[in-house]
């Protein structure tokens, strides 16, 4: 039993322990598991890719990227361009990933840049880039030339609304694709395929000679010095592609949500990504895709399941408190394990 | 009678036995010279004199000391205060935004009653600035130094330091023994003259001095009685008149190891220089070359030795790169990209690092990841190409770790491995075999042995003399160990001061070793 748990990790062993029991107080409560299980496949699909992002984040040394917020401005601006001409479908999700690749490769080469001057402390100033640029982007949105009546408010004059209906345009193209049913449970083949194309990419680039130089350059900085690596690039290269993976990710995203969110709505995004890839074993020097699927199934299957069950039992929103919780809770707790674990 | 007796004091880290029955005494106003090489177990005895923390850590120490007849046992270096010693460490233990007087008083200030003291307790009272001021003149005056005592520590000279850090240990007025570490070691020469005379003046003062030097004349010129210590043990106690610097210098270095090369042996060096290093300048802190100029054979073991400090070490981190670096090297013929690590190891030099686990290892990845990454990156090796993309190939790399395991006799569990996970020597045979690896033609290896078991050196040393034998590798050792230098190796260069103070076989007298590695010229004093 404790090799069980020394292997599998105290904290994942936590977390496995709690949702069994919220499970089975579901069934006990008569709420429809089919339900809850399609949920979880959906809101894995839609948050896998913005918790893949910080694989290469990692993987080159920059820590947790939790200026994940960059990448998914540079994603929303992508789909509002593709939504202001008028595109839908396959058509305008693709346009909308075309438009946000340039943007966020130039973002994130910038932000590499100046994470190379402030080595050591990535993460803190990562968070605080992030809150700058959301709070620039309010700005930007309010003065942004968008016509089309779907981005700007109803009742006419400049800026975009906070919340964009993807109704008209792009809502569920991936969800839908090849979609089939397994009793009551929906499958949304689309959706999951597209996390695994991507998951795909970032294994196989982890097993190439680029990849690795990438990997040791972040794992011991003077050891990939010494071997003739420039670990400067290394980095900026981790941190481009992690901010494609954030634009990639949210318009993955707001396809399945159905919306895309203006304004302050990145701030959120980064930490339930931190949170889920370190529930997943991975640590501050080393992540792998089998930490993104198994912490992006746990701790989004917590709170599908954890909301229906809690409201049920205690009225209001304790399931948002419960997620906040749960979520800067495993931050800090790997926050003070240096080592993390190995999965 | 003796103001400090030690008797018998031993001392072990673990399984490594430090100091072995060391005894010294020392009179009142008496200088006494403690010397030896870098290990030679000074710093521990000072520690276990001053009440350092990490001695009781490590379980304390055997044996006693006397003040004055009386046991002296110190636990914290409150205690070796309390007792009137004081020392001056090797760095400065100063706080640059404080004045003079503040550095001096510091911890001791002068303090006089206010009213909040009169309620919450004497932690309130408030500085005697005056009174403390007039107790930094006078110790100051006391060193001859004449320098304002309201003056910030940021900015002096380096000789001011070293003054001051003087002017607060006599401060403290039950000082009666004052242990100096290497304190010439950051003077120039003038400043050093006059510091020696300062260091006269104290023990006509009744002062007691422990004199920690590497610089043998300065010993000689200064003390009164010397202590020579080797691998932990008392090798020389004797009054200064009565032996002289060269004699110093053969019983500090010693013959530690028997040595068992063949003379005879055909080696096969070529008349044919593989590597010339001229004016060779590398910025490393601590370890700073400061234009040194060296050829090495094709096919030879050289050595490369010194004390701590001396830039034995920037050496073949300047080479490989590492370290800010100007000059010139030529490999082969050809000049090599200086500050290029990628450069040096593609013209076929390997590097084995004095930090195995900062450097030279990645502690949390498989040992087969471990031996063939270098070549890896470098080389292109233990790769396939599949579409666009080179992916590494998992069965390459496996077969490949498993070679050098058996060759090398590395004692894992299995490729699969962590690094961490192993001692210290195989650890470095790791290593030895990612540089292997790479086919080296030179092979730069810096400090080998440290933090390895005695049994394992011996293996970690042999597998060098084997590449060099089988293989043609050209190695170049930097040492700490002279004894294993002289082992291995067909040339010594002895490093001083930044720069090669001599070259020498490895039969060379202890002498000759001893004045090399102290910086003085072996002409001078021969003749």
């Amino acid at each position: 039993m404790k090799d069980f748990i020394n292997r599998i990790g105290l904290p994942r062993f936590i977390i496995i322990i709690f949702l069994i029991f919220l499970m089975a107080l579901a069934i006990y409560l008569n709420i429809p598991l089919s339900d809850v299980i399609t949920d979880i496949l959906v809101r894995f699909g839609m948050n896998a890719i913005l918790v893949l992002a910080m694989v290469p984040g990692i993987q080159a040394g920059i820590g947790m990227n939790f200026n994940l917020p960059l990448g998914i401005i540079c994603g929303l601006i992508g789909a509002l361009i593709s939504i202001e001409f008028k595109l839908s479908g396959f058509t305008g999700l693709f346009v909308s990933i075309l438009i946000a690749l340039p943007l966020a490769a130039i973002g994130g080469y910038l932000y590499g840049k100046m994470l190379n001057s402030v080595k050591g402390q990535e993460m803190t100033v990562g968070n605080y880039v992030g809150y700058s640029i959301v709070s620039f982007m309010c700005i930007f949105w309010l003065l942004a030339p968008f016509k089309s009546p779907e981005l700007i408010w109803a009742y006419g004059g400049n800026g975009l609304r906070v919340t964009v209906s993807l109704e008209s345009s792009t809502s569920h193209v991936l969800n839908n694709f090849l979609a089939f049913k397994i009793g009551k449970v929906t499958v949304p083949t689309g959706l999951l395929l597209f996390f695994a194309i991507f998951a795909f990419l970032v294994w196989i680039y982890s097993q190439s000679n680029k990849g690795l130089s990438m990997i040791v350059a972040g794992s011991n900085a003077k050891f990939a010095l010494s071997n003739g690596i420039d670990v400067d690039k290394q980095r900026i290269k981790g941190t481009v592609f992690s901010t494609v993976l954030a634009a990639i990710g949210i318009i993955v995203y707001s396809q399945s949500f159905g919306f895309l969110q203006l304004y302050n709505a990145p701030l959120y995004s980064a930490m339930p990504a931190a949170a889920a890839i370190l529930i997943g074993g991975a640590s501050l020097k080393r992540a792998t895709i089998v930490h993104v699927l198994i912490g992006t199934i746990l701790f989004q299957s917590l709170l599908v399941v954890a909301l229906p069950v809690i409201n049920v039992i205690a009225e209001g929103t304790m399931s948002e408190v419960i997620r906040v919780i749960v979520s800067n809770g495993i931050i800090l707790y790997a926050l003070t394990r240096e080592g993390g674990s190995a999965a | 009678m003796d103001l400090l007796q030690i008797k018998d004091i031993s001392k072990s880290y673990e399984e490594n036995r430090v100091l072995k029955n060391v005894s010294l005494s020392i009179k009142e106003g008496e200088i006494h010279g403690l010397v030896g090489e870098n290990g030679a177990g000074k710093s521990t005895l000072m520690n276990i004199l001053f009440g350092m923390p990490v001695i009781h850590s490590t379980g304390g120490y055997e044996g006693e000391m006397l003040i004055d007849g009386k046991p002296y046992k110190p636990t914290t270096p409150e205690d070796a205060m309390a007792a009137g010693i004081g020392m001056v460490h090797q760095e400065f233990m100063l706080i640059p935004g404080f004045t003079i007087t503040e550095n001096i008083k510091l911890n001791r200030e002068k303090t006089l009653p206010t009213f909040l003291s009169k309620i919450f307790g004497n932690r309130l009272e408030k500085l005697d600035t005056e009174a403390m001021a007039k107790d930094a003149r006078e110790a100051l005056k006391k060193l001859d130094m004449d320098i304002d005592e309201y003056v910030p520590v940021a900015g002096l000279p380096v000789g001011h330091m070293q003054f001051i850090e003087i002017a607060r240990e006599i401060d403290k007025s039950k000082l009666r023994l004052l242990i100096l570490d290497e304190p010439t070691a950051v003077l120039t020469e003038s400043e050093a003259d006059k510091f020696l005379e300062v260091i006269k003046k104290l023990s006509q003062m009744g002062i007691a001095i422990l004199f920690i030097s590497h610089r043998l004349d300065e010993i000689k010129q200064i003390t009164d009685s010397i202590t020579v210590l080797r691998d932990g043990e008392v090798v020389a106690n004797v009054k200064t008149d009565e032996i002289d610097v060269k004699e110093i210098a053969r019983l500090m270095v010693g013959r530690k190891v028997e040595l068992s090369k063949k003379e005879d042996e055909d080696r096969g060096i070529k008349d044919e220089n593989i590597l010339e290093i001229k004016d060779l300048r590398v910025n490393m802190p601590g370890e700073e070359v400061k234009g040194l100029s060296l050829t090495v054979k094709k096919g030879e073991i050289l050595g490369i030795g010194g004390l701590a400090g001396q830039g034995k070490l920037g050496i073949a981190n300047g080479i490989m790169g590492l370290y800010e670096t100007s000059g010139s090297i030529v490999k082969d013929g050809k000049e090599l990209h200086l500050n290029n690590p990628r450069e040096a190891l593609k013209s076929s030099i390997a590097f084995l690092s004095e930090d195995r686990r900062g450097v030279g290892l990645l502690l949390d990845d498989s040992i087969e990841f471990n031996i063939a990454f270098s070549s890896l990156e470098i080389q292109d090796n233990f790769l396939k190409q599949v579409g666009p993309l080179k992916l590494i190939d998992k069965k390459k790399v496996r077969e490949h770790a498993n070679r050098m395991i058996e060759e090398l006799d590395i004692r894992c569990t299995g490729p699969k491995q962590r690094a961490r996970a192993l001692s210290g020597g195989n650890q470095q045979k790791v290593c030895i075999a990612r540089a292997l690896s790479l086919n080296p033609d030179l092979l730069l290896v810096s400090e080998p042995t440290r933090g390895i078991d005695i049994g394992a050196k011996k293996l970690v040393l042999d597998t060098l003399v084997k590449l060099n034998r089988e293989r043609g590798v050209t190695v170049i050792i930097t040492s700490s160990e002279l004894g294993e230098l002289r082992q291995v190796s067909d040339r010594i260069a002895i490093i001083y001061d930044g720069k090669v103070a001599g070259i020498l076989p490895p039969d060379a007298s202890d002498e000759e070793f001893g004045l090399l590695m102290a910086g003085e010229d072996l002409k001078k004093v021969v003749n």
